[in-house]
C-alpha cells in the first residue's frame, strides 16, 4: 500500500508537467464561466455552491483530495462485503497470457 | 416520488440519483474487469439521464479516477499490476498524447477533421477486434495441436504473439518486469506507450482501450498484467483531470460521490471477476466490447452523414445494451466462479 501512495505521489508530479494527459473523456474544455445558482440551498449544499462561486482553488483542492479519499473508502468497503463471501482475495491462480 | 432526484448543487439540476448508481455500477464493473477507464461507455448514458453536458467530462473523470483506485488496489492484490511496466508505458504515453494533440490541432485547419477521426477510430476498432478473433482462433489451434501430440499447452501460450519479434530487440537498458513476466528493452514499453499515446491524442480519448490489447500483443504482458496496469495509468491520469476538469469548473461532486456508490462496488467487482476467467476469455469479451463500440460509433457516423436523427438513437442503445448483455456475461460468470471457490473450500474443511 505504501509503495502504491509513494508512487502515485511521485507519478502524479511527473505527469502535471503534461497538462493534455488528462484527456480521458476526448474533447477540451471551451471556455465557459458557471455560476452555481444558490437560492433555495441550505447547509452544505449552500456552502459547497458559494465555494464554486467565490474560491476555485479551494474547490478545486477539496474535490481533488475527496474523490480519491471517497473511492479508497468506498473501495475498502465492497472489499470487506466481498469477503463475507468467503473466497480468496489474496490470489488469484490463473496466471496465463 | 421526489425522494429518487437529488439536487446537484451546483449544475442547479435534478438527478435520478438511481440512474447514476446504475450507471457507475455497470461502467465499474466493465471497467474493472477490462481495465479501462471507459468514458466512450459513460457519456451516452449520461446523456440519456439528461446530465448536463457541461459537467460531463469533469464528473466523468473525477468519479473514474476514484473507481481506478478502487481496482487498481484490488488488481495489484492480486499481483496484477507492474507498476515499473506500467511507469514506462506512461513516460511513452504522455509524449504520445502531446504529439497526437498537435496532428489534430494541425487537421483542424484542413477541416473536417472529427469525420476523418471517426473514421480512423472505427477502423482502428475493427483492427483490435480482428486481432482478438485471429487470437483466439490461433490459440484453439495451438491447443487442438497439442492435443493431438497428448501434450497440454503451456499457459503463458498466447495466439497472436507479436511480441515474441519484438522482444528479439534487444536495445539498452534490458530490464526484467517481474509482474508481467518479460524481459525486455525498456525502449519497447515506451515506444508501444508514445504510439499508443499519439492515436489516443488524434482520437481523443483516454487510451484503455488502445493500451490494453498493446500490452497484451506488443509488450507481452499476460491478460492479468495488463488489465492491472492498465488500470494504474488509467488512475494516474484520473487524478490528474480531476484536477484540471474542476479547476475549469466541470465538476459535479455530488454526481461524482453517486456515481461512485456504484462505480466503487463494481470496480472491485470487476477486478475480482478476471479471477474466474481465463486470459483468452478476457480478451474476447473485450474483442466484443470493440464490436460493439465500432457498432455504434458506424451508426453514429452514418446518422450524421444522412442526418437520420432515429439511428443517432440506435447507436446509444447499441452501445448501453450490448455493453448490459456484456455486463450480465461477467457477473453470472463470476459468481459462478465464486459460488464454486466457496463450496471447494467447504469440501476442504469437511
Amino acid at each position: 500500500m505504501k509503495k502504491l501512495f509513494a508512487i502515485i505521489f511521485s507519478v502524479i508530479g511527473l505527469v502535471s508537467m503534461i497538462p493534455n494527459i488528462a484527456l480521458a473523456a476526448g474533447q477540451k474544455a471551451p471556455p465557459l464561466v458557471v455560476v452555481a445558482y444558490t437560492k433555495g440551498l441550505s447547509g452544505l449544499s449552500l456552502w459547497w455552491a458559494n465555494l464554486y462561486n467565490d474560491n476555485m482553488l479551494l474547490f478545486t483542492i477539496l474535490t481533488g483530495c475527496i474523490t480519491p479519499v471517497a473511492g479508497i473508502l468506498i473501495g475498502f468497503i465492497a472489499d470487506y462485503l466481498l469477503s463475507l463471501t468467503g473466497i480468496d482475495l489474496t490470489k488469484r491462480e490463473l496466471a496465463e497470457h | 416520488m421526489d425522494w429518487l432526484y437529488l439536487h446537484m448543487p451546483i449544475s442547479g439540476v435534478d438527478l435520478f440519483w438511481p440512474g447514476l448508481v446504475i450507471l457507475g455500477l455497470g461502467v465499474g464493473i466493465l471497467g474493472g474487469f477490462y481495465g479501462m477507464g471507459g468514458a466512450w461507455m459513460i457519456t451516452p448514458g449520461l446523456n440519456i439521464l439528461g446530465f448536463p453536458m457541461a459537467f460531463a467530462i469533469g464528473t466523468d473523470i473525477a468519479h473514474m479516477a476514484g473507481k481506478s483506485i478502487v481496482s487498481t488496489i484490488r488488481h495489484a492484490k492480486f499481483g496484477n499490476v507492474d507498476y515499473p511496466l506500467g511507469i514506462a508505458m506512461m513516460l511513452g504515453t504522455m509524449a504520445g498524447f502531446e504529439v497526437g494533440a498537435q496532428i489534430v490541432m494541425f487537421l483542424e485547419r484542413i477541416g473536417k477533421v472529427d469525420l476523418y477521426l471517426r473514421i480512423i477510430y472505427l477502423i482502428l476498432l475493427a483492427f483490435i477486434f480482428a486481432t482478438v478473433l485471429l487470437d483466439y482462433a490461433k490459440l484453439k489451434k495451438k491447443e487442438k495441436l497439442a492435443k493431438e501430440k497428448g501434450e497440454q499447452l503451456d499457459k503463458l501460450a498466447g495466439g497472436v504473439t507479436w511480441y515474441k519479434t519484438l522482444h528479439k530487440i534487444k536495445i539498452p537498458p534490458v530490464m526484467t518486469f517481474k509482474e508481467a513476466q518479460i524481459r525486455v528493452s525498456l525502449w519497447l514499453p515506451m515506444i508501444v506507450g508514445f504510439v499508443t499515446g499519439v492515436i489516443a491524442g488524434l482520437l481523443g480519448i483516454g487510451g484503455g482501450l488502445i493500451r490494453m490489447p498493446a500490452l497484451i500483443y506488443f509488450v507481452g504482458c499476460p491478460t492479468h498484467v495488463a488489465v492491472g496496469t492498465d488500470l494504474f495509468e488509467v488512475m494516474i491520469s484520473g487524478l490528474y483531470g480531476t484536477f484540471t476538469y474542476t479547476w475549469k469548473g466541470r465538476t459535479e461532486l455530488l454526481a461524482v460521490f453517486v456515481m461512485l456508490i456504484g462505480a466503487g462496488v463494481g470496480a472491485q467487482f470487476g477486478a475480482v471477476a478476471t479471477k474466474y476467467f481465463k486470459g483468452i476469455i478476457i480478451r474476447v469479451l473485450f474483442g466484443s466490447a470493440v464490436c460493439i463500440a465500432a457498432l455504434s460509433i458506424a451508426q453514429k457516423l452514418i446518422a450524421r452523414i444522412y442526418d437520420i436523427k432515429w439511428l443517432d438513437d440506435v447507436s446509444t442503445v447499441t452501445i448501453l445494451g450490448g455493453l448490459s448483455i456484456l455486463m450480465i456475461i461477467i457477473v453470472a460468470k463470476a459468481v459462478a466462479g465464486m459460488r464454486k471457490e466457496v463450496q471447494m473450500k467447504k469440501m476442504g474443511q469437511a
